[in-house]
């Protein structure tokens, strides 16, 4: 099985809204505490290695985009 | 307290009388008379090898040291004929509980199952297990140990090594075929040979002290997470023989080894835990450790096994326990090699097959470790969600990691066979034999592991009778479940752990690992697989 990047959700807006109201009231400490057990919760849920680590680098990407983004606005 | 030879006596030996170049000629030399150098000295002179074993010192090491020795090293041990006082004076346990603050999290058994001959593991005082293993060594007239011959110059050769060596008497030398180095983790023969020993340092301190007191807690592994006594770091405490009690408490990075070591600080800590002061202080340590391994256990004819090729952290049982996995491993096959039986290429499996086993072992007690001193916060935030979701679920109780417990590795190796016949369960090729209860010709009780034993210390086929006898290869002894004479399996156990059915064989290497496995073997394939473990390809 390999990481699924389409939309599985039939109404995508309720998900992304279910997580944000997750956060309402949090400081960003509780919010990243929330979010961790959010991971491990859905990791554990997919329960397929070769998909976590997929799902890990395509959010890790982010953090690659940021910093060529960064060096670019520096330069 | 029982009796226990720990101090040893220097004897001068002929060799030392030697003058210049004429020095004295042997197959094997082991330096390092720890577990690890001990265990491989007997296992090798049990196969007839005549074997010069060196120690720098005259005395058993103090303080308790390794506690924790598995079922496998047990195995190898009653191979040695030391497995029983082992057990005999050792503390049999196979629960452990993890606490998070005052409450527990879940509690594990490691081997859930009946009918094994020896239990998960036993915690012993690594002194008792060296005092006993001597012991053995004394009854065996191919082992010549040498107390306070410390190795301090190392001439490599290509098919012999020159050793230089100190003692109370003087300088001397000799030559050997092969020298194996169990000299521990500041091996001074690693240093020698020029090797390098990299890895991750860790810079977390942990106290160990063991104190003596009578107690009524279970003979259980506890470990805690933040407990009340110990505010934000984890905590151990684990049973020894004697009525000494092994505890292991994290420090801060920056705690100060001189002042935490001082008794007066560690009772109050302790006295905190147990929740009473009545214990008596045997030894109290402190450490550090790193995770690393050489990147050749084969040096030319210098061999390494034990800490001296690798280092783990001590959460698992993995130090020891690997180290007697190198002895047993290393044994048969520089015993075959030094009877021209097989190529000296077999070797090189040793170093194939053991050093894969130290990556496992550093991968997994540096996840151990990385568990209880998390390196960042985001690290300290994830481990704190894991403890906080195993109150609730089964996924965050297998997620919480106080110490995976050592278990033989399964070898992916050039010896193996690969399956060719279709199994839905049973030990495959490069895994060690499982044990089972089964019953002699008289009926008499007794396991699998005991047969294997006494069919010899080569190759053995285990047959699961279908009526007909196979014709074997010479060398390979045979250890056949049901059909006539054959040993009784009542319970289904062994049938059941081997996947059997009538005709099933499999091909144990001698020290206990499976080779190959067959639905129905032939001599042609019995050959091939014999061949091949025997490093013939």
């Amino acid at each position: 099985m390999a990481l699924s990047t389409s939309s599985n959700f039939a109404k995508p807006d309720d998900a992304c809204r279910a997580i944000v109201e997750a956060h309402r009231g949090l400081n960003d400490e509780q919010s990243a505490d929330l979010d961790a057990a959010l991971v491990l919760i859905l990791a554990n849920h997919i329960g397929d290695l070769d998909v976590l680590k997929e799902a890990i680098a395509l959010a890790a990407r982010r953090m690659l985009d940021a910093g060529q983004q960064q060096q670019q606005q520096q330069q | 307290m029982a009796l226990t030879k720990t101090q040893f006596g220097y004897r001068r030996h002929p060799d030392q009388d030697r003058a210049g170049a004429n020095v004295a000629e042997h197959a094997i030399v082991v330096v390092g008379a720890g577990p690890v150098g001990l265990s491989l000295a007997i296992d090798l002179a049990q196969r007839g090898q005549s074997v010069v074993l060196l120690d720098d010192a005259d005395r058993i090491g103090e303080g308790s040291r390794a506690i924790c020795f598995s079922k496998r090293s047990l195995e190898f041990w009653d191979r040695l004929g030391i497995g029983q006082r082992m057990i005999d004076k050792g503390v049999v346990w196979s629960v452990g509980k993890i606490f998070h603050g005052d409450s527990q999290l879940y509690q594990f058994n490691l081997l859930p199952e009946e009918g094994h001959k020896r239990p998960a593991f036993i915690n012993l005082q690594q002194f008792y297990a060296e005092a006993y293993l001597v012991d053995r060594v004394e009854e065996l007239s191919e082992i010549d140990l040498r107390w306070r011959n410390k190795v301090t110059g190392l001439e490599p050769h290509n098919d012999h090594v020159v050793l230089s060596i100190e003692t109370p008497d003087g300088p001397y030398r000799l030559s050997a075929q092969y020298v194996i180095a169990c000299d521990g983790a500041r091996s001074s023969l690693r240093r020698m040979v020029g090797a390098e020993f990299s890895g991750q340092v860790f810079e977390d301190q942990f106290l160990i002290a063991d104190v003596k007191m009578t107690a009524a807690f279970p003979t259980e592994r506890w470990f805690w997470f933040d407990p009340p006594f110990h505010a934000g770091r984890s905590a151990l405490l684990h049973k020894q023989p004697d009525d000494i009690w092994r505890i292991d408490l994290q420090l801060s990075r920056d705690a100060d080894p001189a002042v935490e070591k001082l008794p007066e600080n560690v009772r109050p800590r302790i006295a905190r835990m147990l929740g009473h002061d009545k214990f008596d202080f045997e030894w109290i340590s402190l450490y550090k450790f790193q995770c690393r391994r050489m990147n050749k256990f084969i040096h030319g004819r210098v061999i390494f096994a034990g800490d001296a090729a690798h280092q783990v952290s001590p959460f698992g049982a993995r130090g020891a326990n690997s180290g007697l996995e190198d002895a047993e491993n290393l044994a048969w096959k520089l015993d075959r090699v030094l009877r021209g039986i097989s190529p000296e290429a077999l070797l090189e499996s040793y170093h194939i097959e053991r050093s894969a086993a130290a990556d496992e072992n550093i991968r997994e007690s540096t996840r151990s470790t990385d568990f209880m001193a998390p390196n960042s916060h985001q690290e300290a935030r994830l481990r704190k969600a894991v403890l906080s979701l195993a109150r609730e679920t089964e996924f965050g109780k297998r997620m919480v990691n106080a110490g995976r417990l050592s278990t033989p590795s399964i070898y992916e190796t050039p010896l193996s066979t690969a399956d060719s016949d279709s199994w839905r369960g049973g030990p495959r090729p490069g895994a060690s034999m499982p044990d089972a209860p089964v019953a002699g010709r008289t009926g008499e009780p007794m396991y699998l592991t005991d047969a294997f034993i006494g069919a010899g210390t080569g190759f053995t086929l285990l047959e699961f009778s279908n009526g007909a006898a196979p014709e074997l290869p010479e060398e390979i002894a045979t250890v056949r479940i049901g059909g006539k004479g054959g040993l009784a399996d009542s319970a289904g156990l062994a049938a059941r752990r081997y996947d059997a059915e009538p005709g099933t064989a499999y091909l144990l290497r001698p020290d206990g690992y499976v080779a190959a496995r067959f639905r129905h073997p032939t001599r042609a394939a019995l050959d091939a697989a014999l061949a091949r473990a025997a490093g013939h390809n």
